[in-house]
């Protein structure tokens, strides 16, 4: 789960991380107001949790309040990246000498939190990766005893410079690591981290993402989920225990299990179409989860044709066969429908299916996907 | 011999009671596992099905049993705590098929199991099977699987299964069938399988299935150029998946660039792997990269 930029920073002042100034408006009249409030000139930010929004002309300068009211309804109800800005932050400009780069992520591979730092803040990391890859330094923590001081202390220096400095630094970057921590974070991030002209250290940015595992725990967290950013499909599916992410083609998939999802989407692509989703309806074969797959699928008004995959293993698909029976009887679709069942009792489900002679039976996954391609074209 | 389960497994379910466990353990059971014990905290002294002893611990179940493997079926929230359980009360193998764990429990059981020397497989994982023993621990369907000499290893579920069932369709049995799990952290990896795979007698040939997010098929591949010897046929699932989305398993993620299905396609081509471009060509596949198979 992602929060916004302005969500990050409270958590970040709370954790007593440095943090400019600032309030989150939703109208230009406000950010002028909160502009004068702050008396010098300040930064309107988009509040979107896609990434990129500086180069999509998200970010602005304004020097006077009237300024920041312009600036503000330039940006207010910008598309960026398909979420349209409904908030702005209001932040004080401040006066920038150095940028840093930290972030805390999970090395998959070393099953270790990591932190991530480079001098050359401002930059996203994976391009400085790419570009200067010996700028950037790194720091595995083992989670049971979290980042040592001594760290944390030899990374600050190694960034900054400075022993003055460093202090600062470094007990920010133990913070954030914290921070990480304690809030189950996938991603705490800070770009920039900055230096100011008079010498204070101060995150000029916050990015946090949370493990969707570990919200239960977390339901301060889970209360500042912005429901209104997100796909209506995926916060529904969500809501039915369904896993969902919508894409732009025209065959709708519905699959059991992520993987055999995943290489459904792949094959509809290999063969020609365009896959509308990716869609794990879970080891059940219930009538209502079908239901409820096929509304969420539906709302798309682009789908053409509707894929059933189903690897019957455990469940048998008999027993799936009866479960999609029920549910067509409880539609009315308009969208022809392939269904291809396989696995244990498969000949006894293609029986049943029988039933509903509008449907398409296939045998294979690669009969299914073709024919599903064919009747969307 | 298969790898990691054989006849001498003795199996403990860790949450014998719950709906996931109780089927499991009958349909293990049912399929030939040897299943010794169950363990659910305020039911130890009755029994599952008349005749399996429940236990009020892990430590109380192998010291009467000789339990050395477990199956994990608790809810999320408890799981990590299930696998530290079974890991200090001795148990060699434990499977962990739940679904959920947060990432932070997760990396202190993986250093907690690690340096008591025990093989965690999963969690997210629909366990192994071993089809000429007929030993299964898990959720994978023992229907669809032949005795023979392909060892599968795969980070999905149903896909694995769909796998499985075409090798058994073609006559392509299998050594053993292993689900290593869909999270971002798990006990045992690609590597870990492979290197198994390689000293196993019964295999000859391996078919591995990967997807997207973070660099195991990548790490595989390059133990595949360096270390084995016996043919390996991969197919990465989640080409068409948009950067930055999870694709229902928590691991299946491309962030930053990184994880891409391209990438590692390139990198398993690169090691000599023969890689699917579909499902379907996994069998064609194998059956050219290891021709003399024994057909069931």
């Amino acid at each position: 789960m992602k929060i916004h930029e302005y969500q990050a920073k409270e958590l970040f002042a709370r954790a007593g991380i440095p943090v400019p100034p600032g309030t989150v408006v939703d109208t230009p009249e406000r950010a002028e107001a909160e502009a004068a409030k702050i008396g010098k000139p300040v930064v309107v930010k988009a509040q979107v949790l896609v990434g990129g929004r500086g180069k999509a002309g998200g970010v602005k300068i304004a020097q006077t309040p009237s300024d920041a009211r312009e600036k503000a309804a330039q940006i207010l109800g910008l598309d960026i990246k398909g979420e349209k800005v409904q908030r702005v932050l209001i932040t004080e400009a401040v006066d920038i000498a150095r940028e840093i780069y930290v972030g805390v992520i999970l090395d998959r591979r070393a099953h270790q939190p990591l932190i991530m730092a480079s001098a050359e803040g401002g930059v996203e990391i994976e391009v400085t990766a790419r570009e200067n890859p010996g700028a950037i330094q790194r720091v595995w923590v083992d989670p049971r005893y979290g980042a040592h001081p001594f760290q944390v202390r030899r990374l600050a220096m190694a960034l900054v410079n400075d022993a003055e400095l460093a202090r600062p630094t470094a007990d920010i970057i133990e913070k954030l690591y914290r921070l990480y921590d304690d809030l189950d974070a996938s991603l705490a991030e800070i770009n920039p981290l900055v230096v100011t002209a008079d010498r204070r250290v101060l995150a000029v940015d916050a990015k946090l993402n949370f493990d969707d595992n570990a919200l239960y725990r977390h339901a301060d967290i889970e209360a500042m989920r912005d429901v209104g950013a997100e796909d209506a499909g995926e916060v529904r599916a969500r809501a039915e225990g369904l896993s969902f992410v919508r894409l732009s083609g025209n065959v709708g998939c519905v699959v059991n299990g992520a993987g055999l999802a995943m290489a459904t989407m792949d094959l509809v692509k290999t063969y020609g179409g365009q896959p509308a989703n990716f869609l794990d309806i879970g080891g059940s074969s219930r009538p209502e989860k079908v239901v409820s797959a096929l509304s969420i699928i539906l709302e798309d008004p682009s789908v053409r044709s509707i894929l059933f995959n189903i690897f019957g293993g455990i469940t048998r698909c008999d027993d799936v066969a009866r479960g999609l029976v029920a549910a067509f009887a409880q539609m009315k679709l308009k969208q022809p429908v392939v269904v291809r069942l396989t696995g244990t009792n498969e000949i006894e489900a293609r029986e049943i299916l029988r039933q509903i002679p509008s449907l398409h039976a296939a045998e294979t996954m690669d009969e299914a996907v073709k024919k599903a391609i064919e009747l969307a074209a | 011999m298969s790898v990691m389960i054989d006849k001498n497994t003795r199996l403990v379910v860790q949450g014998i009671t719950g709906r996931d466990g109780s089927f499991h353990a009958s349909q293990m059971r049912a399929y030939g596992t040897n299943l010794v014990a169950g363990v659910t905290p305020g039911k130890g002294g009755t029994a599952f099905e008349g005749d399996v002893p429940i236990f009020e611990s892990v430590h109380d179940a192998v010291d009467a049993t000789g339990a050395n493997t477990s199956v994990i079926y608790v809810r999320a929230p408890f799981a990590a705590d299930a696998i530290c359980e079974a890991a200090d009360a001795g148990v060699r193998v434990i499977v962990c098929i739940t679904e959920g764990v947060a990432v932070r429990d997760m990396l202190r059981v993986a250093a907690f199991v690690k340096e008591r020397g025990v093989r965690l497989l999963g969690p997210n994982c629909p366990g192994l099977i071993a089809p000429r023993a007929r030993v299964k621990v898990g959720i994978l369907p023992g229907s669809i699987v032949l005795p023979g000499s392909v060892g599968v290893v795969s980070r999905s579920g149903t896909l694995t299964y769909e796998v499985v069932f075409q090798l058994t369709r073609a006559g392509i049995g299998q050594s053993t069938c292993i689900g290593i799990g869909g999270d971002p952290v798990i006990g045992t990896n690609f590597i870990d399988v492979l290197r198994m795979f390689e000293g196993d007698e019964e295999t000859e040939a391996v078919v591995m299935i990967g997807e997207i997010g973070g660099s195991d098929e990548e790490e595989a591949a390059a133990f595949i150029h360096e270390k084995m010897t016996k043919p390996v046929v991969s197919f990465i699932a989640g080409q068409t998946a948009p950067a930055g989305k999870r694709m229902g398993h928590a691991g299946a993620i491309v962030t930053g660039g990184s994880g891409t299905a391209a990438d590692k396609i390139a990198a398993l081509s690169a090691a000599g792997v023969r890689v699917a471009k579909v499902p379907s060509e996994i069998v064609p596949l194998i059956a050219a990269a290891a021709p003399a198979l024994r057909r069931a």
